[in-house]
């Protein structure tokens, strides 16, 4: 909301600096986003309030006319332009040297005097423009009729207009005077109520027109006055001048009059052409199937019986509340003005304006919630207002209609609940002070107090809303800081979430990137990665209205961010990259939220580092990323088993499933190139992931522990010639198993080797092995004697023999 | 000088002679081998040789002998002594490395900026006694907007433009992207009694065109303290303390007045601009007031105290709602939000 000074000033003194003002605001009434200063610019000795005495025509051209002029030291000539100079005007002066904007550049620039067409000019009459008020260059301004002759033009139109952001419940705040109301709460100043007064003539308005609420539930009040004789042509300027800028746009003395009593008290007011409202009723009801209007800004609505309508005898002639039907509208020819002030349900005047994509003046402020009581003092404000400037004769009292009013009801606040809620008490007195300038009646009752909020506050119902009103007005700054008291509540396990957050300092430590992608992605990106017959997952849920058309529907797989994240640093990055991201993957649940499955996704390849930091020969490759994997599962107190497994866009014969125990946590593989290519990878990718379901479910509660043996374990290196066929972990498998006296038997794999000296069909694999006894140190015989045994035992299981 | 002196001293000459012509170990292992050896040594033999002297010389042979050993003991220790640190002042002076060069690349990873300062933030909560606790990115519009009082026709909605999922169910569209943690503070309430003392951490979601301060994916921390005798003056204190860790010890903090439906009285905090620290210079991150907007708080609605089971004239409790990305945003002088999400290592890498 724009909020001028001067406005503001008709009611509530102000002598704070503009930013002090702010702040004060700020902190106790509404967020100040800004200010913009007029006339900072305007020296006052140069540029000054004049009184055009006569025009004349330019002796020497056509266009160009003279015009005399008094700013206070008597007539002088100045030669002008504008089409619009008349005697009588009070207009902007400026005198040689005064800065000011120049009309064709747009640049600031000192004024140099000099003969036009060969007649001097005493100074300039001056536009919108040249004043740095707006881009008007066509006539000049004229001033409102009260400037006085010779005085600054600072003093007299000089201004501060303040951008100000209210609260979704507080319609009075976009109202100057509900907002000068705050001001004077907060910096003790009295407010000045503006003048209401005016002179009906003898009939009674509800002689003109009749009014019959049909829809009781939608509006609460309707309000019509009747204006006779009104001349219908442009407010003056001060009036103009003020809705410029409080940012509306003036039409004619007629709508001016409504939006400057709107932006004054919040209420929003409408006027019909009385001669064109038909049958001299007004009937709200709700819109008739098929019923249709064309509003003020020339669009035909098609209504439906949800939506409220103002009708005269015959049909809408307003979408109540929002904009009324340009069949009623006020025009040049206008004698009779019928003036609506008038209550609606808040809910009903913001699901309309929804659904017909309308939002007015009149609409934001209805949906924030009106009391119903504003509607006759924005009426007389009004009628008052429109006597003055559209020389309007108003009947006698109101055509009302207010079926239920429902007086505010007391709030008992109890004074220990100010301190129950704020941690300090704030004296009776003050309490009093405060309430009361906000416009609360007040009155105490032993340890409590009774408090009945104004009409214009539907907003405040509860004790604790009083709370509020005390503390902001009282000042956070008394606020003291203190900390929490009590009992601790109980800690709740939360075993996923520790392993969760392990994992993700592990995958860091362990060499990769975290990266945190948009959870959104496009249908066909997540196609790449997610098999069409995948279950939940080829089913993503939708957004109906995303940010953009590659972000509607919600992973159920974390790849696809991956893979684009590798692709897109890869254009930059030579060398080997490894990133990860923990997520959830968003399965669709049948009538439920989904379900939010918690991954580990990483992504690695390219180039390893060698030792001058630059792209090595040796790549990154399946066994760095199923290294990664051990690793991490080993950090987390667990041992994974990988078996051979295929995956959608994964690379057959380089994909394994990751298991523990009984359970299948994860997945290492190279990517499918295809699915590669598809992202614009155009190198071997491999990717792990771990899901956190089952590897917390997986894990032990704590590692396996066995004391280090007091004796020297004996160590082994030999050869097997196994069928090509058999995994490694076979060999490994059977090892592990293999009992020997209770000698313990450890096992890695060192080598694997195909080719010449090793048969056809066969490959070597070399094994490093240990051997520990608990309670004794091997001698050379005990190793031999178990080997032996060990040997005979996987050449029975595996077929594997000794390579020599 | 007797025959024994000078057979020793003839054999001192010698072996001494021999060890400073020996270069290298290898060659003063020979040496030894050769003088000292266990097996054949030629002091080795000597000394075994003493049990064949005649007995009034063995005496004096023996002790002179057994001070021979020892004197070339000792040579050879001083000689290997020698060249231990002469090779050590040799690695250190001529082989004297360029420690200017880099070290051998190691691959480190690091944590996303939001996840580090996510954890300050939680760190910072949690040593005041907060839990932490999750709930769902997809949410019941109740629980987004109905239970923390923005019914379907406020305008209230306005301060949160959303995005809906498209999914009907009973003929309505009831789930949506949780454009606020705030529906936790349901969540926690209906599964636990007072004492509540927790932080809610997670993603968000606003219908929002992006800017250099606006993303439609945020993240943010709730926080939650509900029990007898929470007051708004212990929100202070823990939003006092919460500032003061993460961006520094001599910060200060205000509130000024603000609306959220779901609290009263309901505050925005403020911390002072440490950046230009008020100077009255036209500041690009507190735009010359001396103040940077950090997040919104305020007391719990009773209405909503009371709808959890609790009390509400007997319960009070406060809560307040941090973006997480704009905290990150001020620490580290990030210019944009829009780099978070990107992904780019460049951005990355420097947190």
């Amino acid at each position: 909301m724009k909020l001028p000074l001067s406005w503001l000033r008709d009611y509530v003194d102000v002598t704070l600096e503009p930013a002090e003002f702010a702040k004060r605001v700020t902190d106790a009434i509404a967020e100040v986003e800004g200010w913009e200063v007029i006339g900072a610019g305007w020296d006052p000795a140069l540029v000054r309030v004049a009184e055009v005495l006569g025009v004349e025509p330019h002796p020497n051209a056509d266009r160009l006319r003279l015009a005399t002029v008094d700013a206070g030291e008597g007539p002088r000539t100045v030669v002008c332009g504008a089409p619009n100079v008349a005697a009588g005007q009070k207009v902007a002066f400026a005198t040689e040297g005064a800065t000011l904007i120049d009309g064709h550049t747009g640049k600031p620039s000192k004024l140099k005097l000099r003969a036009i067409r060969g007649v001097d000019s005493a100074g300039m009459v001056l536009s919108e423009k040249e004043l740095g008020i707006s881009d008007e260059h066509e006539g000049i301004l004229v001033l409102p009729e009260d400037a006085a002759i010779g005085a600054p033009l600072v003093e007299a139109i000089g201004d501060v207009v303040f951008d100000v952001s209210t609260w979704a419940n507080r319609a009075d705040l976009l109202g100057i005077l509900g907002f000068a109301r705050e001001v004077a709460a907060v910096t003790g100043q009295p407010l000045r109520e503006p003048d209401r007064s005016y002179s009906p003539s003898e009939r009674q308005a509800d002689e003109f027109v009749s009014v019959t609420i049909e829809a009781p539930d939608l509006c609460r009040r309707f309000t019509a006055s009747v204006i006779e004789g009104v001349a219908v042509g442009p407010s003056p300027p001060w009036m103009q001048q003020r809705l410029i800028r409080a940012g509306m746009r003036p039409i004619n003395n007629v709508v001016d009059v409504t939006n400057y009593v709107m932006l004054e008290t919040g209420q929003p007011l409408h006027a019909f052409d009385y001669d064109l409202v038909r049958g001299a009723e007004i009937r709200p009801r709700r819109a008739r199937p098929g019923e249709r209007l064309t509003t003020l800004d020339g669009v035909e609505r098609d209504l439906d019986p949800d939506m409220l309508m103002i009708c005269d005898g015959e049909g809408p002639v307003a979408v109540a509340g929002i904009m009324g039907g340009g069949n009623s509208e006020v025009s040049e020819a206008t004698r009779t003005v019928l003036l609506e002030v008038a209550n609606f349900h808040p809910g009903s005047i913001r699901r309309t304006s929804t659904q017909l994509r309308l939002r007015s003046e009149a609409s934001l402020r209805f949906e924030k919630g009106i009391g119903p009581e504003l509607a006759s003092h924005a009426q007389a404000r009004a009628l008052h207002l429109l006597e003055r400037v559209a020389s309007g004769k108003p009947a006698a009292g109101l055509a009302d209609s207010f079926p239920t009013p429902l007086p505010s009801p007391a709030i008992t606040l109890p004074a220990a609940r100010i301190e129950q809620v704020l941690g300090i008490a704030i004296a009776p007195a003050e309490v009093r002070r405060i309430l009361e300038a906000l416009g609360f009646e007040v009155s105490e009752r032993g340890d409590a107090f009774e408090v009945t909020p104004p009409y214009w506050r539907p907003d405040a119902a509860l004790p604790d809303d009083l709370v509020e009103e005390l503390i902001r007005v009282h000042g956070y700054d008394k606020l003291p800081t203190t900390a929490l008291r009590g009992a601790l509540p109980a800690a709740r396990p939360r075993p996923l979430e520790r392993v969760r957050e392990r994992a993700r300092a592990l995958a860091a430590g362990l060499g990769f990137q975290e990266v945190v992608s948009y959870t959104l992605t496009s249908a066909e990106a997540l196609e790449r990665v997610v098999a069409p017959d995948d279950g939940d997952r080829a089913k993503p849920l939708a957004a109906v209205n995303p940010v953009a058309s590659q972000r509607t529907y919600l992973r159920t797989s974390l790849r696809g961010s991956l893979l684009a994240a590798y692709a897109a640093n890869r254009r930059h990055e030579d060398a080997a990259m490894r990133l990860f991201e923990i997520g959830v993957e968003y399965l669709p649940t049948e009538a439920d939220l989904p379900h939010e499955r918690p991954v580990l996704c990483a992504v690695l390849g390219g180039q390893r580092l060698e030792r001058w930091e630059r792209p090595g020969p040796e790549r990154l490759d399946f066994f760095d990323a199923k290294g990664a994997v051990e690793a991490l599962l080993d950090g987390l107190g667990v041992a994974g088993a990988f078996t051979p497994e295929e995956g959608h866009a994964l690379l057959p014969g380089h994909t394994a499933a990751v298991s523990i125990g009984d359970e299948t946590a994860g997945v290492v593989a190279q990517v499918h190139p295809d699915a590669a290519a598809a992202f614009g990878i155009e190198e071997p990718v491999f990717l792990a992931e771990l899901w956190f379901e089952p590897l917390t479910r997986a894990l032990p509660e704590r590692p396996d522990y066995a004391p280090p043996s007091r004796y020297p374990e004996a160590r082994r290196d030999l050869a097997l010639l196994v069928p090509e066929a058999t995994p490694a972990a076979a060999l490994l498998d059977v090892i592990g198993t293999h009992r020997a006296r209770g000698v313990r038997i450890g096992a890695a794999v060192f080598d694997e080797y195909r080719g010449e000296g090793v048969p056809a069909g066969r490959k070597s694999l070399a094994l490093a092995l240990r051997f520990q006894a608990g309670d004794r140190t091997l001698g050379e015989r005990d190793v031999a004697r178990i080997e032996q045994g060990l040997l005979r035992r996987l050449e029975q299981d595996l077929d594997a023999t000794l390579r020599s | 000088m007797s025959t024994i002196e000078a057979e020793v001293d003839a054999l001192r000459a010698e072996a001494l002679d021999a060890l400073a012509r020996a270069g290298g170990e290898d060659e003063r292992e020979a040496w030894r081998a050769d003088w000292l050896g266990r097996g054949d040594g030629r002091l080795t033999l000597r000394l075994r040789a003493l049990k064949d002297a005649p007995p009034e010389q063995r005496g004096e042979l023996g002790r002179s002998l057994n001070a021979l050993k020892a004197a070339l003991e000792a040579a050879l220790e001083t000689e290997r002594e020698a060249a231990r640190s002469g090779a050590i002042a040799a690695l250190s002076a001529d082989a004297a490395l360029d420690v200017t060069l880099p070290g051998r690349p190691q691959s480190l990873g690091r944590l996303h900026p939001v996840t580090q300062t996510m954890n300050d933030c939680i760190e910072a909560f949690a040593e005041m006694g907060f839990r932490v606790f999750e709930g769902p990115e997809v949410e019941w519009s109740r629980y987004n907007f109905d239970a923390v009082r923005i019914p379907d026709d406020h305008p209230a909605r306005d301060m949160w433009d959303t995005i809906w999922i498209d999914t009907l169910i009973d003929g309505e569209r009831k789930m949506l992207l949780r454009t606020h943690t705030s529906p936790n503070q349901i969540r926690v309430m209906e599964q636990s009694e007072p004492p509540v003392r927790v932080i809610v951490p997670g993603k968000c979601y606003r219908q929002e065109a992006t800017d250099a301060t606006h993303e439609w994916m945020l993240t943010q921390i709730e926080g939650l303290a509900v029990d007898e005798g929470v007051r708004m003056s212990d929100l202070k204190g823990a939003l006092y303390a919460f500032a003061r860790r993460l961006f520094g010890e001599d910060r200060r903090i205000i509130f000024h007045h603000s609306y959220f439906p779901f609290v009263e009285p309901g505050v925005e905090m403020a911390i002072d601009c440490f950046l230009c620290r008020a100077d009255g210079s036209d500041c690009r991150t507190c735009h010359g007031t001396g103040w940077i907007e950090i997040l919104g708080a305020g007391m719990v609605h009773p209405e909503i105290i009371d709808n959890a089971g609790y009390d509400s004239s007997k319960h009070t409790g406060f809560a307040f709602g941090v973006g997480i990305e704009r905290v990150a945003m001020l620490r580290w002088g990030i210019e944009d939000i829009r780099h978070f999400y990107q992904n780019d290592l460049r951005f990355l890498r420097q947190f």
